[in-house]
């Protein structure tokens, strides 16, 4: 948790310097404007547009920098810590849930929700959750039925189908 | 003040006929289902209904029965909020994102039946004292919304990030990290008043002529929304790090609820949430006149308000009764508020009651300082409505209690997959935009790693929401003042709100020099 909390620090804290270098771009349609040149106040208008998100990331560097201090000095918990960060467990649980999310966002570009709510679901609750092959496709089933009728049909929130468009035409035909 | 009465009484007396009664049921289960619904607020249930009310005051032949209907759903959707928030963990709505940060503590914890009936009672006493409020003193309060500028509001939303530095229990660094990050992503897009882009990152696969257009980053010109960081965080994020830390072993919580258990947690309610409803009735009435402020930054503000005047800050977010109560109740009462500014000004405190002007406007009424006396027949059975939509809501929530806590009880093998799904499907009904999805599934696994760092989250929802509303308040302040800061600290209302909030922001550095000088004393004698 300890080389954690450092690394995480040294992350937060070139992101931040990232964001301050992003805050002063100047707008691509004027090149007279220089990079930081936004980031002050402009007489008679007040603070120009990079002023907030620069001077806000500003802080967070500084904070990140405190956070390395604090880790030095071991006053902060997780600078103190034995602790893995992510043991095998948590690893593990990263790369099968956090990997099927993704994965569920991936069906979604091509498969559509409804499709991928399925697949998804089939696969969280067969395999990581272990139940019945019964229980698994009454769920994986029902919850995209429910989510068709509720946003498809009740809110008119149409969801993205992609290749499986084609199956929802009758329905379209019979409820929308 | 007997006028008053008496045209209160008539417009209950009219609220009650039955087809308004049916409305007024019918309106405020809908909003309830939808408040509930991750991603879906009052706001969609409103406009998406808002054509149904056409049909209604064609049957009716009134403005008031269609305008019954909406406020009900606008009432029901407060209600329905905190529902998503305390079983799943997820805030159905912007308005519910701080009855997330202690009613889920207390679902873990198997107090969910006490945060669900916090939460209702809350909900109700907050639309009952903002109801008086309105009916009382509707023009007075309008105008002292109005006496609200730029250097105020800024000074209230400062108010509400101090809370968070000087009274949280967490590490200060990571909490002041967490409001800074939550505001500079507020700013992604565009900036409103120059019209410039800001933060909007491109492709880092650009870099390479093989990889260039694989990801599309033009998401970012529309900004990042609040519901994608608040969703990812708790919808995603916070179930992961409940997996993580559980070991796989978790069960969901064993509440089961009957008259008793309800009696039970009505006393609990009483013994520690009264002072949390207190503030958040009547601060959120507040907030939610203003214009431009709306439900979220009231029940937000309430909630910090109620942390800070608690004798146990620290336990807030791990599952305090007290944190539920102020945010149910402010936001409640705020939506009461809200429509004060709409119906006697013609300004809409928040995007729910925009789209009530618009039905109002449709309808051949015209919302102004005149209505009052124009349009009696209007106004005051719609406000006799807020009372009996008020006492419906309620009843409905906590009949509804059992269907909500059945939720709990299901395996948690079968709910987490299912929070995943209504997370990702609740994004994409939010805003219709696949990118603000991927990015909700980013911020969450980001936020999972973060939690385990004992990063505090809470200040960075706060911050996205209240950061559209605090940094255009801030500049227009120093647009007026030619740049000089000292515009809040000269005026009378946001002079000592500014001052209050800067010895929030410094509390820390008092706490730590009060350490040290305590230590040295407790050495000097032993030298």
């Amino acid at each position: 948790m300890r080389r954690a909390e450092i690394v995480t620090a040294i992350i937060l804290g070139i992101f931040s310097a990232y964001l301050m270098w992003k805050s002063g771009e100047a707008p691509s349609w004027d090149p007279s404007v220089a990079r930081f040149d936004n980031i002050g106040m402009i007489d008679g208008e007040g603070p120009a547009s990079g002023w907030w998100p620069f001077w806000l990331s500003a802080i967070m560097l500084v904070c990140s920098i405190w956070i390395a201090v604090n880790w030095w000095r071991k006053t902060s918990p997780p600078s103190r810590s034995d602790e893995v960060f992510l043991d095998a467990y948590g690893r593990r649980m990263l790369l099968l849930v956090g990997g099927g999310l993704i994965g569920f966002m991936v069906l979604i570009q091509f498969i559509g929700f409804y499709a991928g709510m399925f697949i998804f679901l089939f696969y969280y609750l067969f395999f990581l959750g272990r139940h019945s092959v019964f229980r698994t496709l009454a769920i994986s089933t029902g919850t995209p039925i429910f989510c068709f009728f509720f946003f498809d049909v009740a809110m008119r929130i149409v969801l993205p189908k992609g290749v499986t468009e084609p199956l929802f035409l009758p329905l379209y035909k019979i409820f929308l | 003040m007997i006028e008053i009465v008496s045209a209160l009484g008539d417009g209950v007396w009219q609220a009650l006929q039955p087809i308004n009664l049916a409305l007024a049921f019918i309106g405020v289960v809908v909003g309830l289902f939808v408040g509930a619904m991750p991603g879906l607020g009052s706001v969609n249930g409103v406009a998406i209904l808002l054509p149904f009310t056409f049909v209604i005051q064609k049957y009716t032949g009134t403005a008031t029965s269609p305008m019954i209907f909406l406020a009900a759903i606008y009432y029901g959707a407060m209600y329905g909020g905190a529902i998503s928030s305390i079983t799943l963990g997820i805030p159905g709505a912007s308005t519910a994102v701080a009855t997330t940060f202690d009613g889920r503590p207390l679902a873990l914890k198997g107090k969910a039946d006490q945060a669900l009936v916090a939460a209702a009672v809350a909900s109700f006493v907050g639309g009952t004292v903002a109801n008086l409020l309105f009916t009382g003193f509707a023009p007075a309060l309008a105008s002292v919304a109005l006496d609200f500028g730029n250097p105020e509001i800024f000074a209230l939303m400062l108010l509400a990030f101090a809370t968070f530095v000087g009274l949280g229990g967490d590490d200060i660094p990571k909490t002041i990290f967490s409001i800074c990050i939550g505001l500079v992503l507020a700013t992604v897009g565009f900036d409103i008043i120059s019209g410039e882009p800001r933060l909007q990152f491109g492709d880092p696969l650009d870099l390479f002529p093989a990889t260039a257009g694989l990801i599309d980053t033009t998401g970012f010109s529309h900004g990042i929304r609040f519901l994608v960081l608040a969703i990812g965080v708790y919808g995603i994020g916070e179930m992961m790090w409940t997996i993580n830390s559980s070991r796989g072993k978790i069960t969901m919580t064993e509440t089961t609820i009957t008259y008793d258990r309800i009696r039970l947690a009505l006393i609990e309610y009483r013994k520690k949430a009264w002072k949390g409803t207190i503030i958040g009735s009547a601060l959120g009435f507040f907030v939610g006149i203003l214009p431009a402020a709306g439900a979220t930054p009231g029940s937000l503000m309430s909630y910090g308000v109620a942390k800070m005047t608690s004798r146990n800050p620290e336990n807030y977010g791990k599952g305090e009764l007290d944190g539920v109560a102020a945010p149910e109740a402010a936001n409640n009462s705020a939506s009461t508020g809200a429509m004060l500014p709409m119906m006697t000004l013609g300004i809409p405190g928040s995007p729910t009651t925009a789209v009530l002007l618009a039905g109002m406007v449709i309808w051949g009424l015209q919302p102004g300082p005149r209505l009052f006396v124009d349009q009696p027949d209007f106004v005051w059975p719609l406000i006799g409505s807020f009372y009996v939509s008020n006492l419906i809501a309620l009843l409905v929530n906590l009949a509804f209690i059992p269907i909500f806590l059945w939720m709990l009880r299901m395996p948690f093998t079968i709910l987490a997959p299912l929070i995943f799904v209504l997370s990702v499907v609740g994004t994409f009904a939010a805003y219709q935009n696949l990118f603000d999805v991927w990015l909700m599934v980013l911020f969450g696994l980001g936020a999972f790693l973060l939690r385990i760092l004992d990063y505090p989250l809470a200040p960075a929802v706060l911050a996205i929401v209240l950061g559209p509303i605090a940094e255009p308040k801030l500049r227009q302040s120093l647009l007026l003042s030619d740049g000089d800061p000292s515009i809040f600290f000269t005026r009378p209302i946001a002079g000592p709100i500014t001052v209050i909030a800067i010895i929030l922001i410094l509390l820390p550095l008092f706490k730590i020099i009060w350490t040290k000088v305590k230590s040295t004393r407790a050495e000097t004698p032993a030298q």
